[in-house]
């Protein structure tokens, strides 16, 4: 099958994509954006946001629509929950085939494609997902009420979700691997004077235990070595998130914690080839730095192309 | 009701309907949370691909939903959303929390064929 040809291709629809396919396609570019995950990305793990400027109060699921409709308003086509199953980003002309079955090109590309939440990586995990452990506390808080549960994590995410299922839940054990939190000073204020809540610091999980379902952890500590039992009905994780690289790491400069390299023009170590958003290397992650990056791509994506296009 | 381009259950009668005048059936039964928008989303796109199935989404929240939230297949179930695979009106399989569309389309394939 012959492949079909774009200005730009950009993989991911998270706020850096979207935005960026907003600018591209308003530019008149034939744009195209990519997606294995659900449109919005991260963004819909957020029920409110109440600090995205010129927006009251919104959720990451209907700013995310909004994104999406002003994309495809200017034009940009969308292929959500598809497979990448090839990738070429060194040639002058791009390429991206989908689901072994269709192949795109294109002048630029912008790698937009967000994180993953992180896991406990222990055999166990994926064993007990959703009968024990969970990553959402909004979703599932209601089957753990009156019990007792494990919060996993020390960053805002973690304290706050820990803190909203106290309204449910009978105790909350915090197990966190540093000796401080990395969360915001408002939300450890608010998770210490919090009854229900107590902390093991300095401590990993090292085995969910239980037949069918989760009845425990071992804990172990990081200075002593020293293991622990704790029993628990649930275990909530919150351990932050991993750059979705995986499958151009090879080619695009990355960091140790395999997150993109790229100068002040989001421009990656390959020529037109763009990186935006929390796939890149950048100390604050927010869907208004998100937004930011995406546009900055986008522009200097037109540039590009228009450039090479003489 | 659920904000999805899926098509929605609204009563038990609808639900009896439809398990019983459709061979394959599949409903995810969530909210509009951020494990289960996932889920309403593969299913929206495997619409067109799986023309044998019916795909439909069920709130958690309302009355008639105790017939997935009490099904003998959910009563270990933790995470949302619960999501079913009936075959001749009968629940084949069921899967509880965030599912990929790789895992759900592993799962017509095998079931609902």
């Amino acid at each position: 099958m012959k492949a079909i040809h774009y200005d730009a291709i950009i993989l991911g629809a998270g706020a850096a994509g979207l935005s960026a396919a907003i600018y591209l396609s308003r530019a008149k570019l034939k744009t195209l954006i990519i997606n294995e995950g659900s449109i919005g990305g991260q963004m819909v793990l957020t029920h409110a946001i109440a600090n995205y400027p010129g927006v009251l109060e919104t959720s990451g699921r209907d700013i995310s629509l909004i994104m999406k409709k002003q994309a495809k308003e200017f034009g940009a086509d969308i292929e959500s929950n598809v497979e990448i199953t090839k990738l070429v980003l060194s040639d002058k002309e791009k390429l991206v085939e989908i689901d072994d079955d269709e192949t795109f090109t294109a002048d630029a590309v912008i790698l937009a494609t967000g994180g993953k939440p992180r896991k406990l990586g222990i055999p166990s995990e994926s064993k007990f997902k959703g009968f024990g452990i969970s990553y959402c506390a909004t979703c599932d808080g209601d089957f753990y009420a009156g019990k007792d549960i494990v919060v996993v994590g020390g960053g805002n995410s973690a304290l706050e979700e820990a803190v909203s299922l106290t309204k449910l839940v009978k105790s909350i054990t915090i197990v966190h691997q540093f000796d401080n939190f990395q969360a915001h000073e408002y939300a450890i204020e608010q998770a210490k004077k919090n009854d229900k809540i107590s902390f093991i610091m300095e401590s990993e999980i090292t085995e969910i235990i239980g037949k069918e379902d989760v009845t425990g952890i071992k804990v172990q500590n990081q200075k002593t070595n020293k293991e622990q039992i704790i029993k628990t009905d649930g275990v909530f994780i919150y351990i932050g998130y991993i750059p979705n690289t995986d499958k151009f790491k090879d080619v695009i400069k990355v960091n140790n914690r395999n997150e993109i390299l790229t100068d002040e023009n989001m421009k990656t170590n390959i020529d037109g080839v763009y990186a935006a958003g929390d796939v890149r290397e950048k100390k604050f992650r927010q869907i208004t730095t998100a937004v930011s990056d995406g546009t900055i791509a986008a522009l200097n994506a037109i540039e590009y192309i228009q450039t090479t296009k003489k | 009701m659920l904000q999805t381009n899926l098509k929605h259950i609204q009563s038990e009668d609808e639900f009896n309907q439809i398990i019983e005048n459709n061979e394959n059936v599949m409903i995810c039964c969530g909210r509009m949370g951020p494990m289960c928008i996932p889920v309403y989303d593969a299913m929206e796109s495997l619409e067109d691909k799986y023309e044998n199935v019916k795909f439909y989404d069920l709130d958690f929240d309302t009355p008639h939903a105790h017939i997935i939230r009490n099904h003998e297949l959910a009563k270990r179930f933790m995470g949302l959303p619960f999501t079913f695979y009936y075959k001749n009106g009968q629940a084949v399989k069921a899967t509880t929390s965030i599912q990929t569309k790789k895992q759900i389309k592993t799962i017509l394939d095998e079931y609902l064929i």
